[in-house]
Formats: structure tokens, sequence, C-alpha cells
């Protein structure tokens, strides 16, 4: 087939090359370095705001995500107690601090892996990728959204452990200190895992089944349900390999009494390698996140 | 540097694509002048969008060169993105948006864009603005599609398969749309199943077959259909029974002069109905019963070119 290129024509006078400065209505000359992050703050409040609003305004999203955690805390509150065996710390306390822990794995992990999942599916980042959105912006809007909802329900978690079942909030800002980054490194993980782990979901009707389980085996693995240290080895090395045993750790060093520590697997709170291992999980999320991720291709429709 | 490769908004030269062992795209050839509608016709699986996913950026091509705007898609630049509108064939589902948040949604992505509530309007979704993304029906659902596309007032736009879902009225309102944007000087690119949009809107059009380009140039000439023969047709009743034709101009060709229809082929149906009248005056017939005259339509042609080139593979 030869060319076919079209001789001459007269229909409409060519409109001038574009100028998005020179339109009405758009910015005034402004230095492009300047537009440019104008542009890109724009899709970022943008992404932001329709995050936010999608999760608020999804009944699934929020009682699946948000409010099955609380759900655990009230009843799971109301049936433990007793003290934990060679402690004098309520069996109580120690679960509501691996709840809260759970609650970051739902909001960070199982929330955002679910979300994506049904993005892919739905066809939103195969569209969002056809506009000249940056792509980071889509990322800014994940971690927005992961954010907002993983502080929420900490909030919602710890107030509730207060109010009603009269857990001690942290009394020495060290302890507000690790609360915060313990909070910080863990959705970190948790998120860029669920990102990642995402790749592994093959359609929005499954997401969920095939997110929950691992949600659901790694709290009773990590010692949320059941003092940690009465689990079987094999179980705690396990648990050891994934961020939830040590977010729950890290909670319980924020919440329990120094003297809890006897029954710690080191001893101790282990706060180094709290941080440690949480950060490796970012990281490898991270890196598996951007092996994983496609805008276009056969698994995004 | 204007060449040949950058004046026209789309230049296309030996595009190919592959999937394995398939061949979907061969050897396509054609630029897209500035300003002017282009529709791209041919039957399902023939390649359209397969072409328009490589001119947007979203498959990469095998073979050949492709520019569009001036730049490869492959390459796919942000700046160059803001430049280009693509209405998809298939969409996303915007849930638990409003159809005014979806579409200022992707307005905040582009550097210039038109007045959301203006873009509804265009899009017949003016009323609808508060509703739920997920609950309109198809129709106002390819109407957000398409709100979406174009809401970055884009110098070239790409639509594939529009109107599809659409009932006529809604059909008639983006045809407007269509018209707009080419009156401010936008080039689109449009596929569709519908001959009579193709006719109606686009100055030039391309028919692909099996993954080649079979034809291309404006409507009314595609596929040698200004030199097709055009049918005169009558009924020859009472008192033309029997009486024999006048003498008509040598290229026309008697198709069939039975007792009572006849048909004739003719590049000159208005030379043949110069003769015919008065010979059916002269024999007292003032009417001629059932008189048509048809020109092929753009259907008859492109079924024809669909024809001829399946034909042609089978061979």
């Amino acid at each position: 087939m030869t060319a076919i290129v079209p001789e001459s024509r007269s229909v409409t006078p060519a409109p001038p090359p574009y100028e998005g400065a020179a339109r009405p209505g758009a910015d005034v000359p402004a230095r492009p370095a300047a537009r440019a992050a104008r542009g890109y703050a724009r899709a970022c409040a943008a992404r932001s705001s329709v995050e936010l609003r999608a999760f608020f305004r999804n009944k699934q999203s929020l009682v699946f995500t948000l409010l099955f955690p609380v759900i655990l805390l009230v009843v799971f509150g109301a049936i433990f107690e007793g003290k934990v065996e060679g402690t004098d710390t309520d069996f109580r306390q120690v679960f509501m601090a691996g709840v809260i822990a759970a609650g970051v794995m739902s909001t960070a992990f199982s929330g955002l892996a679910i979300n994506v999942a049904i993005e892919r599916d739905s066809g939103t980042i195969r569209r969002l990728a056809l506009t000249p959105m940056p792509k980071s912006a889509y990322f800014v809007g994940k971690l927005v959204r992961v954010v907002v909802t993983t502080v929420l329900e900490t909030v919602l978690l710890i107030g509730i452990a207060v109010a009603a079942f009269g857990l001690p909030l942290p009394q020495t800002a060290e302890r507000w200190s690790t609360l915060v980054w313990c909070l910080a490194l863990g959705t970190a993980a948790c998120a860029l895992a669920g990102t990642a782990y995402s790749a592994l979901i093959p359609n929005s009707r499954s997401a969920a089944a095939v997110v929950t389980p691992v949600f659901m085996v790694l709290q009773f693995i990590s010692g949320v349900f059941y003092p940690f240290d009465k689990l079987p080895l094999w179980m705690q090395n396990t648990a050891a390999l994934f961020p939830v045993k040590w977010l729950a750790q890290g909670f319980r060093s924020v919440f329990l009494p120094d003297s809890f520590t006897v029954v710690e697997p080191a001893g101790s709170w282990e706060l180094g390698r709290i941080a440690l291992v949480l950060a490796l999980w970012a990281v490898g999320g991270l890196i598996a996140t951007g092996l994983t991720f496609g805008w276009r291709g056969p698994r995004v429709r | 540097m204007p060449s040949a490769l950058t004046e026209h908004p789309v230049s296309v030269r030996g595009l190919s694509k592959r999937y394995g062992g398939v061949q979907a795209v061969s050897d396509i050839s054609l630029d897209i002048v500035r300003g002017e509608v282009f529709a791209l016709l041919g039957p399902n699986g023939a390649g359209k969008t397969t072409t328009v996913d490589i001119l947007t950026g979203v498959q990469r091509r095998t073979g050949g060169d492709v520019r569009v705007l001036g730049r490869d898609p492959a390459e796919d630049p942000r700046e160059w993105r803001a430049r280009i509108g693509v209405v998809p064939q298939t969409t996303g589902a915007y849930s638990d948006l409003t159809v005014k948040e979806v579409v200022a949604h992707f307005a905040a992505m582009y550097p210039a864009p038109l007045p959301v509530g203006e873009v509804l309007e265009r899009v017949g979704l003016g009323s609808f603005h508060s509703r739920q993304a997920t609950e309109l029906s198809g129709g106002q659902q390819r109407r957000l599609d398409v709100a979406v596309g174009v809401v970055g007032d884009p110098e070239l736009i790409f639509l594939d398969e529009p109107t599809t879902g659409l009932d006529p009225v809604a059909r008639r309102e983006a045809w407007e749309l269509v018209r707009w944007f080419a009156d401010r000087g936008r080039t689109t690119v449009l596929t569709t199943h519908y001959l009579d949009e193709a006719e109606q809107l686009a100055q030039r059009a391309a028919v692909v077959v099996g993954g080649r380009l079979v034809a291309c140039g404006p409507p009314a000439s595609l596929g040698g259909r200004d030199r097709t023969p055009a049918t005169v047709t009558f009924r020859r009743g009472g008192a033309l029974a029997g009486v024999a034709l006048p003498p008509l101009p040598p290229d026309t060709e008697v198709a069939a002069s039975g007792p009572d229809t006849v048909s004739l082929r003719t590049p000159t149906p208005s030379q043949v109905l110069g003769l015919l009248l008065p010979w059916a005056a002269a024999a007292g017939v003032c009417e001629l019963a059932d008189l048509r005259v048809h020109r092929p339509t753009l259907e008859d042609v492109y079924l024809s070119l669909i024809d001829r080139e399946s034909r042609e593979n089978a061979a």
C-alpha cells in the first residue's frame, strides 16, 4: 500500500500550534517550571480528592476495610479476659495492641490491594494512562488515601480501646514517638506490599477472596488473637518473616509495661529490629511494585 | 523543521502490528490533515482499534513509522498527551463519583481544559451532573466517556466508536460535538460502524479490511464511488408497454428491460432522463411510474470493497 497523501484542502484554516499559555482562561505566561509544578500539584490534589471521596462513599470499603478491625476489637475485647501467663498484664491489652497492627494491615494492605485490583479491572488505570497525569500523582493519591484511612483507623481503635476497655494511653514522649514511627513504617510496609500483592489478583470479583486469607492468617500467626510466645515455634518463625508480627510487637512496646518483655521472644521490645524488618518490607514492596505495576497490557483492562 | 512526517497531525508509513503469529495490521500508510475529520471504517477485527491504540500510545507497533503531532506515540511524553484526547472503545467505570466529579477530575490533568459545565452540556449530560456515574444508562455512560476524552480541549481527538449504544438523538448530539471541534480547527480521527456517521462527519475515510488499508478518500468518491454508474429504474406499464426504448447514450447499459421494469445503468443519469421523459410523453405518459435514480451509497461501496477483499484473500 502506498502512502496516501492528500494534495490540498480548503476546509478550516489550520489552528495555531498548541500554546496552552496563549489560550483564554489558561495560565498567564509563567516560567515553565512554575507551571509544571502547579500542574503537578493540581493533578495530585485531584487524585487525592477522588481517592478520599471514593473511599468514604463506598460502603464496601468502609465496612470491610475500616470497620472490620473495629468489630474484631469490640467482639474479642468483650470475650478475652485474664492475665498473660508469667506477666501481670491483661491479655485484652495485648490483643488491643495487636488489633491496632491488624487495623494498619486492613487499611494499608487489604484495602489498597483490593482498590488497585478493582481500578485495574474497571479500566480506571488504563484510562488515566491516556491523560497527561504525571504517573506519580496516582501514587500520591494512594498515599493520601492510605495515610488518612490508616490514621483514622488507628485513632478509632485506640479511642475505643481507651474509652471502652481501659487501655492506658502511652505515658512518655518516647512511647508516643514509637507509636508514630511504627505507624509510619508499618503503613509504608503494608501499603507497598499491598500494591505489589495486587498484581496477583486476577480480577475485581476475586479481590477480597485473594486478599482476606492473607490478612486473617497473618493475624492468627502474629499473636494478635493469642499470646505470641504460646504459639508453636515454627509458627513464630514464619510470622517473623512478615510485618504484622513486628508491628504488633511495636504497638505492645507502646501500650504495655516494660515488664511484659519477659514473654517477648527476645526478652526485649527489639525496636531496632522492628524498624529494620518494616523498612525491608517497604523497600521490597516498592521494588516488587515497580516490577509488577502496569499502566496497560493484558492484565490492565 | 517541517517535513513530510511532521506537518500533518498524524503521519503513518508502513505501520504493522503482529501479535504472536497474527498480523493485526499490515503496512498501513496514511496522512491525516490538520482540521479534518477522518473516519476509519472496517468490519470487526479489521485492525481499526489496534491502529488507534498504536496512534495513541496504548500499544507498540512492530513495524513502520508513526508520527502523531510530530512525536512517536511509543515515547508517550506528557506534554504530547496533553494535546490529544482519546475516547477508547471500552473505558473506565467511575464508581462512587458523580458525573461532574469524574469530568472535573480529568479536567485537572490538563493545562488548559474546557469548562466542565460546558463539556457536560455539549455531550448532553448537563442535567445529570450530580448523578452517580455508575447509575447512568449505557448511552449516558458513553457520553461521559466522550466528555472525559475531550475535556482537555485537545488539538487531536481519537474517537473509537463514540456513538455505539447511543439512540438516534444522542448520536446527532455527538455529531454536533465533533463538528464543534472541527469548526475550531481541531483534528478528529473517528472509527465507526455507522456509514452515515462517516458520510455526515468525515472529509475523508479509510476502509481497513484484514489489517490492510483498501481504500482512502472523501466519502463521495471512496472506492471509485463517484465513477460507479447510477441506476435508473421505472415501471413500464400502460401506454408504454411494448414501446421500444429511445436511443440512449452509448455508455448506458440496459440492465433489464422486461414488460414490467426497466433498469438502466448509466454514468449520466440526467441525460438519460432527458431522453426518457419526451419519449414517455410522446406515448401519452407524463409520469413514469416508480421512477428512481439510485446512486451507489457509501454502504454499497463499503460492502463491495469488503466483499472483493475477502474473495481475494480466499483466492
